[in-house]
């Protein structure tokens, strides 16, 4: 539980970090470190670096972005919990990062390092998938936005460079119409998810419109749940067709057949949630 | 001779009185092994087989030696001739048992992963981690084989190459006419359980830290440990250091559930290789290499069969149990199923009994005591088995257990020991009462007509244990190497405290309080006036330690004989100071009053330290030592009643209420009794639902961190409603049973009693622990039409 030897540089800016970042190979990025700590420790990962972004205080921020609102990506889960902005136009957003781990993992682990990590089990990945958000990349050549369904790329690999932080993420902000429901299966309370379902859509006169379900910890990455969306903007239950297209882990809290069962009750419930929410 | 009539010191047996032991906790100052520092200090590092079972073909330290900051490092061979002897296995149930020889480094295989190949001495713990890395192991994986009744088979991989067998021994027990009961048997059932592997978890991780005194031999060793006194004999025995050389210390330890009543492989390792290099040495463990170097618990095959007659009286209990053993035996491995051995008929009136016992080698990390240690094994296969005799003649579980309550006492039970005292009507009355009984089942039978697909269920478990352990000719009888006595000493100091010197040794549980209501309330000392010293060899040398809720029922008796004896002598000087004689002395709470005059013990204190009046050929001082061996075990028991509800779809279990009515004799100390029973449950209900040690097949450990080993939190249990009666136990003056356990032995019965009743009616009788969301849609699955 003694992490192999690394060094460790202090980010003082973003071109700073980006600058560290370039200086060596198998450097990684810390921020609130409740991902990538564990690692060190169990000796899984052994970066030769680590850049600390954690006092880049410029990038802890929820702002009103006119359509979107727009969240540093150093913010804190428990910062994106609690922000009056996302609790008044994406409470979808709030609501699931109050969800995330407990309360030690929400008040260092930030909404950046959430997605940059990468893990198909997290829960805000399949939020901002959901969602169709936006996430700011800064590198040496500057900055770029990723489309949320081009971002997560496998387990524990995303668009983010090795040489690039993350320094923005941007959701839309929902109006009334707007429905949403997210489900986290999980044995105990501050684990990962079994399996998560995010749904979100846009109702009108008892119609489903622009319906999204997005699947945590059903593939690679998270996942859309194309099938069931389909099914759901036709009226019909959307849960039979959840587990179309995924290929779920087995581990010790599932295998994979009885992940697929469960997603296909947790959809189904999502779906009815998010409906009448 | 000015002194009050009376003391106003109010009673503080069975008052809530606060912890003692909490501020210096809560506030940071307690001693850990692992704060502990030493000039010149070096760390040591375990290298661990990755493999479950393999021929150590070569071991090459050299690449670590030429790491900086390394002292030192050595394969097993390398050490070998530090050991005088294996490390200790205190309890070798029968003549013919097969007990093998265990290094606390191994030398010729590796037999689980995890199993120590060699030991690193470095200048700091992450240089000791980092050359662990370094050493270079030649392996020759073998066969290996992780399932205790697998290993039975013919084929299976031999554990142990030298018994021809993985089988370790086979105990019986049989009374009555079991056979003839059966066959007369209007009602059988036959049950078949599993008790999961689970890990103990501390919340303090093992640590142990050596300082050596090199001009002289002697070695003073800290240890997160129960039992301090156990460990300096034994240690004195694996490395041949003398006992009058080494010196044992727990000092604050945090928690153990039975992991750390135990003589490990890293005690030995730290003290010899103190003695190797004349330097301090400390070797801490992670909590991940605790998960595959601390003992497990449990892991059992349980088959029960019980005779009844066609109402539901039973009238004889079979029992067979198949015990995973582990790789090698630790310190009371094969012995921990044997403590349930006479609890197989729970608090029934059974006439037949008949327990058979087989322990079995595996590629696994060893078995030993885990909270309960036998008794909730016993526990929850009698109870579960009376419920299936329920179901079997379409009876209430509530209506059989009353048919069959054990009544009056003392209770000789067919297993051959005594009850001491009990009233199991009284227990479950009170649940029942307030859990409303009747009205569950009401809702339990409108949800089935409503076709919900959230399932009600309810559980019991009424249990009976043996604690207190344990009158020292019976543990003689049964093979145990050790008494179970239990020393204390009280010493009235001049200035007015007292210091009391207990061989129990907490590690969490809060003797330093309860020891100090019993002097307080006996001697009429203030509760803070009262000092408890504990876990040091040198300070205390009498001590059997702290496991199998002990300490109250024969530590704390040893404590109130002791005060007997303070009492005793300090009346011959009150009646000396009184100048009457001592018939006409009268005690009572500090205070010796005679004809028209009284004096303190205090008082009689002082007078004893200064020794300037005393009578005549009496010894200065004022102190007693008592050593109490008790006559018989002590039988906590009580009702407990888990309410589950069972989401059909998923799978998922939630606990929804549970109560729980204990009787633990005479309470000392509420507020102690409910943080007992409060962990026991947790502990309970996670090993029914939550907690489970995975091996693969090439015994590779599964669950291998708290991320997939599932230790529940608070947030996964419901407010535990606790309600005691209260039957003092005769066998001592105190009255007390003892509490450790209870919660642990009567929960996992009660939830999955709760479990399977609430899918009975759709045709599931058993689910295996832990009744995992997967495990109940599985079993919905096949009964599904």
């Amino acid at each position: 539980m003694i992490p192999a030897p690394f060094d460790y540089e202090v980010a003082e800016s973003v071109d700073h970090a980006i600058a560290l970042l370039a200086d060596r190979e198998d450097s990684k990025v810390l921020a609130g470190g409740h991902s990538l700590l564990p690692l060190l420790r169990l000796r899984v990962t052994r970066p030769s670096v680590l850049v600390d972004v954690g006092r880049l205080d410029e990038l802890s921020y929820v702002r009103d972005a006119g359509t979107s609102i727009a969240i540093g990506a150093l913010t804190r889960h428990h910062d994106v919990a609690t922000a009056p902005l996302l609790q008044e136009h994406n409470p979808f957003v709030s609501y699931v990062a109050g969800l995330v781990g407990d309360p030690q993992v929400r008040h260092r682990g930030t909404i950046g390092g959430s997605l940059a990590h990468g893990d198909p089990a997290a829960d805000l990945p399949a939020v901002l998938l959901a969602l169709d958000g936006e996430i700011d990349i800064a590198g040496a050549a500057g900055v770029r936005t990723v489309a949320s369904a081009d971002f997560f790329l496998g387990v524990f690999e995303t668009a983010v460079g090795p040489q690039e932080i993350v320094t923005e993420v941007r959701v839309p902000k929902l109006t009334a119409e707007h429905g949403w429901s997210y489900l986290k299966f999980r044995r105990r309370s501050l684990d990962w998810a079994t399996v998560g379902v995010a749904a979100f859509a846009r109702r009108s006169n008892g119609d489903i419109g622009e319906p999204a379900i997005a699947l945590v910890s059903m593939g690679a990455t998270p996942l859309r749940a194309r099938a069931s969306e389909a099914a759901w903007a036709s009226g019909q239950d959307p849960g039979p067709f959840a587990d179309e297209g995924t290929d779920p882990p087995g581990d010790t809290n599932g295998s994979a057949e009885y992940r697929k069962h469960l997603v296909k009750v947790l959809v189904r419930r999502a779906a009815e949630e998010a409906s009448r929410h | 001779m000015s002194a009050p009539a009376e003391l106003e010191i109010a009673p503080t047996i069975g008052a809530p009185v606060a912890r003692k032991e909490d501020k210096k906790l809560l506030q940071g100052q307690a001693q850990w092994v692992d704060n502990m520092e030493h000039p010149g200090m070096v760390f040591l590092g375990v290298v661990r087989s990755p493999y479950a079972h393999a021929r150590i073909k070569n071991v090459n330290v050299d690449p670590a030696l030429a790491h900086a900051g390394v002292v030192a490092a050595w394969s097993g061979a390398d050490i070998a001739d530090e050991w005088h002897a294996s490390l200790p296995c205190a309890w070798i149930p029968t003549e013919d048992t097969n007990a093998p020889e265990h290094k606390p480094i191994a030398v010729d295989k590796a037999r689980y992963v995890g199993d120590a190949v060699a030991v690193i001495a470095a200048t700091s713990r992450g240089t000791a981690e980092d050359a662990v890395e370094l050493v270079e192991v030649d392996y020759e994986e073998l066969p290996c084989v992780v399932d205790a009744v697998a290993a039975l088979s013919e084929d299976a991989p031999l554990v142990h190459d030298e018994f021809g067998t993985n089988r370790c021994y086979t105990w019986t027990l049989e009374a009555g006419e079991v056979d003839r009961l059966f066959a007369e048997a209007a009602v059988t059932v036959k049950e078949r359980y599993r008790q999961n592997r689970l890990i103990p978890n501390a919340i303090e991780p093992r640590a142990v830290f050596v300082i050596p005194v090199p001009a002289n031999g002697e070695f003073t060793l800290w240890s997160t440990t129960q039992v301090p006194h156990i460990a300096r004999v034994t240690l004195s025995g694996v490395t041949g250091v003398p006992e009058t050389k080494l010196r044992v210390i727990a000092p604050d330890v945090g928690g153990g559930f039975g992991s750390k009543l135990n003589v490990y492989a890293e005690e030995a390792l730290a003290l010899a290789i103190a003695r190797r290099l004349g330097r301090a040495v400390k070797w801490t463990e992670t909590r991940s290499e605790g998960y595959v170097s601390t003992i497990h618990g449990r892991d059992q095959i349980q088959e029960i069969e019980l005779a009844a007659t066609a109402e539901g009286k039973i009238t004889a209990v079979r029992t067979r149990l198949t015990v995973g053993m582990g790789a090698y035996l630790q310190l009371v491995t094969p012995g921990i199923p044997l403590l349930g051995a006479w609890l197989y008929g729970g608090c029934y009136d059974v006439a037949g009994y008949s327990f058979e016992c087989t322990g079995v080698f595996t590629n696994t990390v060893p078995t030993d005591a885990y909270r309960g240690a036998g008794r909730p094994e016993a526990t929850y296969a009698i109870e579960r088995a009376v419920d299936a005799l329920a179901r079997e003649i379409g009876k209430d579980p509530v209506e059989v257990r009353r048919l069959n309550f054990i009544r009056e006492f003392p209770a000789p039970i067919a297993s051959g020991l005594t009850i001491d005292s009990g009233d199991y009507d009284a227990s479950l009355d009170l649940a029942l009462e307030k859990v409303g009984y009747d009205d569950l089942r009401g809702e339990q039978r409108s949800r089935r007509a409503a076709g919900d697909s959230k399932r009600l269920g309810i559980g019991l478990s009424t249990y009976v244990e043996m604690c207190g352990l344990a009158p020292s000719a019976i543990l003689g009888a049964i093979r145990y190497s050790a008494g179970g006595w239990e020393a204390a000493t009280i010493r009235c100091l001049p200035a007015g405290t007292a210091q009391v010197l207990s061989g129990a040794t907490p590690h969490g549980q809060g003797h330093e309080t309860a020891w100090s209501q019993i002097v307080a309330d006996r001697l009429g000392y203030e509760f803070d006036e009262v000092e408890v010293l504990h876990g040091d060899t040198a300070v205390i040398p009498l001590g059997m330690d702290t496991y199998g809720s002990r300490s109250l029922a024969v530590g704390g008796v040893a404590l109130y004989h002791a005060a007997d004896r303070i009492i005793e002598k300090a009346r011959k000087i009150a009646a000396h100071i009184l100048e009457v004689d001592e018939t006409a002395v009268d005690y009572s709470r500090g205070v010796f009053h005679g004809p028209g005059a009284s004096v303190t013990l205090k008082e009689v204190a002082f007078a004893a330290w200064t020794a300037h009046n005393l009578p005549e050929g009496l010894e200065p001082g004022l102190e007693a030592t008592f050593v109490y061996d008790p006559p018989n075990f002590s039988w906590p028991s009580g009702a407990h009643v888990a309410i589950v509800e069972i989401d059909t779809e998923t799978g998922a279990v939630e606990l929804l209420r549970y109560i729980a009515v204990d009787d633990v004799g005479t309470v000392i100390n509420p507020t102690i009794v409910e943080g007992q029973i409060h962990g026991g449950i947790a502990q309970g209900v996670a090993q029914a639902l939550y907690e489970d040690a995975i091996y693969d097949d090439d015994g590779n450990l599964l669950t291998s961190n708290m991320l997939t080993y599932l230790v529940p939190s608070a947030t996964e249990f419901p407010r535990w409603e606790l309600y005691r009666t209260e039957t003092p136990s005769p066998t001592n003056p105190l009255g007390v049973k003892g509490v450790g356990e209870t919660g642990a032995i009567a929960a996992p019965a009660a939830v999955m009693n709760a479990v399977v009743d609430a899918l009975s009616d759709d045709g599931i009788t058993e689910i295996t622990m832990p009744a995992t969301p997967e495990r109940i849609w599985r079993a919905l699955e096949e009964v599904r039409p």
